[in-house]
C-alpha cells in the first residue's frame, strides 16, 4: 500500500435494491456507489428505510430484487459473517461490547475471530494478537485505558473502542449506524473527525445513517435521502441542504438544528 | 386551580440514586413550577433519565425529598405517584407494540382530576391527527415518530398536570422534532407544567423557560434558557458545544 | 393438558416468573379434588361443583404464593425466582404427603357421565367427551376476558412491560395477584378434572410440569392460542400413540417437539424473546490471571485432597471410611456444578435439565457393564463419551433458545431422558415385540424403578483408597482443563456472546456453534461426574436423572455464585455437605424446602457472591479495586 496516493474506486455498488414487509415497500428500487475514502451519510424520517437498506448491505436481510457489490464481488446471499471476513466492519447505534472484558480484549476477540482461532482450547486468550490490539487501540486513542473493563467506561470512550473492534478485520467498507447518538456536541465532532482521517489514511468507504445534521453537513461527502423507501435526493451537502423537497419532508425549517429559533 | 401560576409544583432536593454499587445521582435538587417547561441537558449517562425515573418512582432514590404539589413522594409507588397527576414519557417510547393504538390509549386512562385538562380521544386526535387514521393499528407497525406521538397521547390519557419527557427528540427526524417541539408549547399552553429531558439544544430552547445542566450526577448550571443560549463560555463548559 | 399450560403461560407472560409451582398445584388440584368428591361428589352437580371449589381453593393457594413469596422477590433476579418456587414444589411435596399419606389414589367415576358413546364404531367414555368439550370453553372465555375487558388489555401490556403499566398509575400488584389467581386456578381445575381417569399421586407434579413446559414452548411461551393448539396436536397424538407404541407418548412428543422447533424456534405462535433485559445488575469483573495468594490456596487443597487417604491408614479413628466416601461424593458433585457453571456463567445458557447428562452418562456405563461385559476401563471413559452425544443432540435444539426457552426446553429434554429411564421404553420395545429371554419372561433394559445394580470398579481400582484417588484426580484435572478452556479464547468467546450477541455476530462469530460446543463440552464433564458417581455407588437409579437433581447442581452454582470460577466449587462442596444433614430427617424436603425459600428472601442479591466478597477481601484473595468497584 503506498498511503498517499488513493485511487477514487468503487467499494460498494447497489443496484435497485428493493425489499418489501407486508406488502408495504420498505426499500424501492435504490441505487447507490460508494467510493473508498468517502463518507456517504443516508439520512431520511424515521421508516425511511434506511435500517432496511443497512441490513441488506451487511447479509442480516435478502432483498427482494437488487444486487449488492463489495469491490466488484456480488455479496447478495451471503451470510452476514461472511460478508465481516470479506471486510465490512459495522458500529451500532446503541454501543455493543462486551462489557465483562477489558479494551484490549474486546479488540483480541475480533481478532481472534477475523484469524479463526475462537475455537482455541488452550493457550490463554490474553496472549492472542496482543501487539494488534494495541497498536488498533492506539490508533483511536484508547491504548492508555487498554486495561480497563468496558462495563465501566464512558460513553464516548465506548464509541473508540467500538471503532478499534471495527477495523480489526482490515474493512473496506464501514457501516456506521448513528455513530454520534448519545455524545455531547464537542464529542460528536471529535469522533468525526478520528474517523475521517483512520478512513483516508487506510483508504475506507464509509456509510452512515445519522440524525445530527450538524455532523452530517460537517463530515459527510456525500449526502442521499430516503423517504418512504425511495432514494429522493442525492448529492454533495450544500446542494441536499436547499433541496426545497428535503426541506420539506426530512429537515423542516431548520429550526432545530439551524442556529436562528423560529 | 388549587396551586396558583408561579407556584412550585415538583421539588426535588438533594437525590442520591445508585444503579447495582454504582452512585448516578449524588444531591441533585430541582424545581419545576406551575405552567413553566423546565429542560434537563446532559450527556448520554449524565444521570437525567435516573433522575426523570426517581421523580416517577421507577428507580428508588437513597436520599433526599421528593416532592409533588406539596405532598412528599417518598415510599410511593409509581402507580401511586402516577395518579397524583404526574404523567410520565419515557425514552425510547415504550409503546405496547402487542396492543393497537386504542388499546395502547386505554391503557393510559385514568378517571379525571379536577385541576387539569381533561382528555379524550376527540381531544387527542386534535393535537395528533396522524393517530385518527390508525386506531386499531398495532403499536409495533408504526414509524418512530408516530409512536412517539403515541407515547405523549398515552400519557395524556391519564389528565396529569404536570408531564415528565424523557429524550423525545431521540432518534427523530429534524421536521418531527419540529412538531414535538409544537406539541410541548401547546400543551404549555394548556397550562401543563412540563420537566423535559433533552440533549438537543435546539430544541430545548425552542420551548423551554428555564434550564438545568446535569453533568456526572450532579447538577452543575441552573439559570433561565434565555441566559444559558447567550452564554458561551457555560455551553461551551457543561454541554461540549 | 391445555389447562394446566395455559395456566402456566399467563403466569409467565405477565409476571416473567417460571413457577415451577404450577405441577405442584395441579397435584393440589388432585388431592383437593379427591377429598371434594369423596364429599360432596356423589350426584352430577355435586361432583361439578367439588371441581370447581377445587381450582378455586388452588387459584387461592396461589395467591397466598404470590403475596407472601413472589412479590417479594419480583425485582431478584430471574434464577432466584424459580429457585424460590422450586422451594415451594419441595414444600408442598412433603404437605401433600402428610396430608394424604404416600399411596396413591384413586379417583371415582363421574357421576352421570359413567357410560361410553360409540363413535365411528369405537366406544370413547362419556367423560372424555366432556373433557373435550371443556378445554374450547375455557380457551373462549380466556379469549373474552383477555380481549374485551379493560383487565384484560392492562394485563396484556403488562406482560410486555410492567413497569411502563406501573408508570401509567395503573396497581399492577393487583394485576398480578390476579394473574396468579387465574393461573393457579387452571392448573388446580385440570388436576381436578382428571381424577375419574388418574386419581391422584405424588409424582404428578414434576410429570405434568415437564409436559406443561413442552406444550408451552411448542405453542409458544406467553402465547394462549398456542397452548391450545400445542395441546390439541399433543392430545390427537397421545390417542392415536397408544395404540402404535404404549409408553411412547413421551418418545412422540419430543419427536413433535424437535420438529416444530427446527422451523420455529419460538414455538408455534411463540414471539422472539425481547432481548435487553438480559443483564439485571452489573456486569462482571473481567477475567484475570489468578493471584499467588489464590494458586498457593488451590494447591493446599488439593494437597489436602491427596493426603486424606494417607490420614487414613495413619489414623483411622480420626479420618474415617465416611469422610473418604464423603469427600467422593463432593468430589462428584463439584465436578457436577462446575461443568454446569462452564455452560451458565461463562456461556449464560442456563440449564435446568443438566442431571439428563450426569444420569445419562451413569447409565451408559452401567448399560456397558451389564450387557456387553465391558471392562471397568471401557465403561467408565462410555460415560462422558455418551453424555456428550446425549448433550451434542439435545443441545442442538436448545442452544438456537436463550433465557428462559432455554432452560425450559432443557427441562423437558432431561424430563424425557428420565421417562426414557424411568419406564423402561427400551425394555418395553422388546416386549412389544415379543422378544424375551429364555424362560420367557419380559427383558428389563434400564431396569425402571429399581435402577441397575452392582456395577463396580474392577482390579486395580477396586479399593477404597485406589477408588478415592481415581476421584480426586480425575475431578481435579477436569476442573483445571476446564479452567483453561475458559481462559483461551473458546471461552472468551463464549462471554463474548453473552455479553453482547449483537457485537459477536458482527465480528464474525458463529455463537449457534460455539454454544453447542460448549454444551457438548459440558456434557461430557457432567458424564465424567456421573460415571464417579456410579462407580463409587455400584448402582444408579432413575433419580439421578431427576429434575430435582438437576435442581441441585443449579443451586449449587447459584448458592456458590455464578460471577465467579470459585462459586460452583464451594456451592457444590457446602450443599452436598448439608443434603447430607438432612437427608437423615423425615420430612426433609420440606425442610430444604423453607431453607431455600428463606435464604433468597432474606438475601435476594445472591448468597455467597455477598460473603464472598467480604471474605475475599479479609483473606485478601481478590484484588482491591474488583471489590470496592
Amino acid at each position: 500500500m503506498s498511503g498517499a496516493q488513493h485511487e477514487c474506486v468503487p467499494v460498494l455498488e447497489v443496484e435497485s435494491l428493493s425489499r418489501s414487509f407486508g406488502g408495504v415497500r420498505a426499500v424501492d428500487r435504490v441505487s447507490f456507489t460508494l467510493f473508498s475514502s468517502e463518507l456517504l451519510a443516508m439520512i431520511g424520517p424515521n421508516g425511511a428505510g434506511k435500517t432496511t437498506c443497512f441490513n441488506m448491505v451487511n447479509g442480516q436481510l435478502r432483498p427482494d430484487a437488487g444486487a449488492v457489490r463489495l469491490n466488484g464481488r456480488s455479496i447478495l446471499g451471503l451470510p452476514p459473517r461472511s460478508i465481516w471476513r470479506l471486510g465490512v466492519g459495522r458500529t451500532f447505534q446503541i454501543t455493543a461490547t462486551f462489557a465483562s472484558m477489558t479494551v484490549r480484549e474486546n479488540v483480541q476477540m475480533a481478532l481472534v475471530s477475523y484469524h479463526r482461532r475462537s475455537r482455541a482450547l488452550w493457550r490463554p486468550a490474553r496472549d492472542h494478537y496482543f501487539d494488534e490490539a494495541m497498536t488498533l487501540l492506539e490508533r483511536v486513542g484508547m491504548d492508555r485505558q487498554y486495561d480497563r473493563a468496558c462495563g465501566v467506561l464512558a460513553y464516548g470512550d465506548l464509541k473508540r473502542v467500538e471503532l478499534a473492534v471495527a477495523l480489526a478485520n482490515e474493512p473496506r467498507l464501514l457501516l456506521m449506524d448513528e455513530p454520534t447518538a448519545g455524545m455531547a456536541p464537542r464529542e460528536r465532532m471529535e469522533l468525526m473527525q478520528l474517523t475521517t482521517e483512520i478512513v483516508h489514511e487506510r483508504n475506507i468507504g464509509v456509510l452512515f445513517t445519522e440524525h445530527d445534521m450538524d455532523v452530517v453537513f460537517a463530515y459527510a461527502d456525500r449526502i442521499m435521502v430516503l423517504d418512504r423507501g425511495q432514494l429522493i435526493s442525492e448529492g454533495p451537502p450544500m446542494a441536499v441542504r436547499s433541496d426545497r423537497k428535503v426541506q420539506e419532508i426530512y429537515l423542516g425549517g431548520s429550526a432545530v438544528y439551524g442556529t436562528e429559533p423560529a | 386551580m388549587t396551586v396558583p401560576a408561579g407556584a412550585p409544583v415538583l421539588g426535588l432536593t438533594g437525590i442520591d440514586a445508585f444503579y447495582g454499587r454504582a452512585q448516578i445521582l449524588s444531591g441533585v435538587s430541582l424545581e419545576v413550577r406551575r405552567g413553566e417547561v423546565v429542560t434537563l441537558l446532559g450527556r448520554n449517562g449524565a444521570g437525567k433519565s435516573t433522575t426523570i425515573k426517581s421523580i416517577i418512582g421507577l428507580v428508588r432514590p437513597t436520599k433526599g425529598e421528593l416532592s409533588f404539589e406539596g405532598k412528599s413522594l417518598r415510599g410511593l409507588e409509581p402507580f401511586q405517584i402516577s395518579r397524583l397527576g404526574l404523567g410520565y414519557v419515557p425514552e425510547d417510547r415504550r409503546v405496547f407494540t402487542g396492543l393497537t393504538v386504542a388499546e395502547n390509549l386505554e391503557v393510559g386512562r385514568q378517571p379525571r382530576r379536577e385541576n387539569a385538562p381533561e382528555w379524550n380521544h376527540e381531544k387527542l386526535f386534535a393535537l395528533f391527527p396522524n393517530l385518527a387514521t390508525m386506531n386499531d393499528r398495532l403499536g409495533g407497525l408504526m414509524s418512530g415518530g408516530e409512536q412517539q406521538m403515541l407515547t405523549i397521547a398515552r400519557t395524556l390519557m391519564g389528565n396529569p398536570t404536570t408531564i415528565l419527557l424523557d429524550e423525545p427528540s431521540e432518534g427523530l427526524a429534524p421536521v418531527i422534532v419540529e412538531q414535538v417541539a409544537k406539541t410541548i408549547l401547546d400543551l404549555k399552553a394548556q397550562g401543563l407544567s412540563i420537566l423535559l429531558s433533552e440533549q438537543n439544544l435546539h430544541l430545548s430552547t425552542l420551548v423551554s423557560d428555564r434550564a438545568y445542566i446535569i453533568e456526572k450526577g450532579s447538577i452543575r448550571y441552573e439559570g433561565l434558557m434565555a441566559d444559558l443560549a447567550g452564554n458561551e463560555e457555560i455551553r461551551g463548559a457543561y454541554l461540549m458545544v | 393438558m391445555f389447562l394446566v399450560a395455559s395456566g402456566l403461560s399467563i403466569i409467565f407472560g405477565v409476571t416473567r416468573i417460571v413457577n415451577f409451582a404450577h405441577g405442584s398445584f395441579y397435584m393440589l388440584g388432585a388431592y383437593i379434588g379427591y377429598t371434594l368428591v369423596q364429599a360432596i361428589g356423589s350426584t352430577a352437580i355435586g361432583f361439578w361443583a367439588a371441581v370447581l371449589i377445587a381450582a378455586v381453593a388452588v387459584g387461592a393457594i396461589g395467591v397466598v404464593m404470590e403475596i407472601l413469596l413472589l412479590r417479594r422477590i419480583y425485582r431478584a433476579p430471574e434464577l432466584f425466582q424459580l429457585i424460590a418456587t422450586f422451594g415451594v414444589i419441595l414444600v408442598i411435596q412433603d404437605v401433600a404427603l402428610w396430608v394424604w399419606g404416600s399411596e396413591d389414589l384413586v379417583g371415582p367415576q363421574a357421576p352421570g357421565l359413567k357410560g361410553a358413546t360409540s363413535i365411528l364404531g369405537k366406544p370413547i367414555p362419556e367423560y372424555d367427551l366432556a373433557l373435550i368439550a371443556i378445554s374450547p370453553l375455557v380457551l373462549v372465555g380466556l379469549w373474552a376476558l383477555f380481549k374485551l375487558t379493560r383487565w384484560g388489555t392492562l394485563v396484556r401490556a403488562a406482560t410486555q412491560d410492567r413497569q411502563m403499566v406501573a408508570a401509567l398509575g395503573v396497581n399492577q400488584r393487583w394485576l398480578f395477584t390476579g394473574v396468579l389467581f387465574l393461573g393457579s386456578a387452571l392448573a388446580g381445575l385440570g388436576g381436578a378434572v382428571q381424577i375419574p381417569k388418574g386419581g391422584a399421586d405424588l409424582l404428578m407434579d414434576f410429570n405434568i410440569l415437564a409436559v406443561a413446559f413442552v406444550v408451552v414452548v411448542v405453542g409458544g411461551m406467553g402465547s394462549i392460542f398456542g397452548a391450545f393448539w400445542a395441546a390439541v396436536l399433543f392430545g390427537i397424538l397421545q390417542t392415536f400413540g397408544i395404540q402404535i407404541l404404549p409408553n411412547s407418548t413421551l418418545v412422540l412428543m419430543f419427536l413433535v417437539m424437535a420438529v416444530v422447533l427446527i422451523f420455529r424456534p419460538w414455538g408455534l405462535l411463540g414471539m422472539p424473546e425481547t432481548l435487553g433485559q438480559a443483564h439485571p445488575g452489573p456486569p462482571e469483573q473481567p477475567l484475570r490471571p489468578a493471584l499467588p495468594r489464590v494458586r498457593a490456596l488451590g494447591g493446599a487443597v488439593t494437597a489436602l485432597l491427596l493426603a486424606l487417604p494417607i490420614g487414613h491408614l495413619v489414623f483411622p479413628e480420626l479420618v474415617g471410611v465416611f469422610t473418604l466416601v464423603l469427600v467422593i461424593e463432593i468430589m462428584v458433585f463439584v465436578l457436577f456444578a462446575a461443568a454446569l457453571h462452564f455452560i451458565m456463567g461463562p456461556g449464560g445458557m442456563v440449564s435446568f435439565g443438566h442431571a439428563a447428562y450426569f444420569g445419562g452418562g451413569a447409565y451408559a456405563a452401567a448399560l456397558l457393564v451389564k450387557f456387553a461385559d465391558a471392562p471397568f476401563e471401557l465403561a467408565f471413559w462410555s460415560a462422558p463419551v455418551g453424555a456428550a452425544l446425549l448433550a451434542f443432540l439435545f443441545g442442538w435444539f436448545c442452544v438456537r433458545l436463550s433465557g428462559v426457552y432455554f432452560a425450559m426446553l432443557t427441562l423437558a429434554f432431561a424430563q424425557i431422558a428420565w421417562a426414557f429411564v424411568f419406564q423402561d421404553m427400551p425394555g418395553s420395545v422388546l416386549k412389544t415385540f415379543g422378544i424375551a429371554d429364555e424362560f420367557g419372561t419380559p427383558l428389563k433394559i434400564t431396569g425402571g424403578d429399581d435402577g441397575l445394580n452392582d456395577i463396580w470398579p474392577s482390579g486395580w481400582a477396586s479399593t477404597r483408597i485406589a477408588y478415592y484417588y481415581i476421584a480426586v484426580g480425575l475431578s481435579v484435572a477436569a476442573l483445571w482443563i476446564m479452567r483453561r478452556f475458559l481462559y483461551a479464547p473458546f471461552g472468551y468467546t463464549l462471554r463474548a456472546g453473552r455479553d453482547s450477541p449483537l457485537r459477536a455476530a458482527a465480528i464474525g462469530i458463529d455463537l449457534t456453534r460455539h454454544r453447542w460446543l460448549a454444551f457438548t463440552l459440558s456434557g461430557a464433564f457432567t458424564g465424567l461426574a456421573g460415571a464417579l458417581f456410579l462407580f463409587s455407588k455400584g448402582s444408579v437409579f432413575p433419580t439421578t436423572l431427576e429434575i430435582a437433581r438437576s435442581f441441585d447442581a443449579l443451586l449449587m452454582v447459584l448458592l456458590g455464585g455464578v460471577q465467579s470460577l470459585f462459586g460452583p466449587i464451594v456451592g457444590a462442596a457446602a450443599l452436598t455437605w448439608l443434603n447430607d444433614l438432612f437427608s437423615v430427617l423425615s420430612y426433609w424436603r420440606f425442610l430444604l424446602g423453607v431453607t431455600i425459600i428463606a435464604l433468597v428472601l432474606l438475601l435476594p442479591q445472591g448468597i455467597v457472591g455477598f460473603a464472598g466478597t467480604r471474605l475475599g477481601r479479609r483473606l485478601q484473595l481478590a484484588r482491591p479495586e474488583e471489590i470496592t468497584a
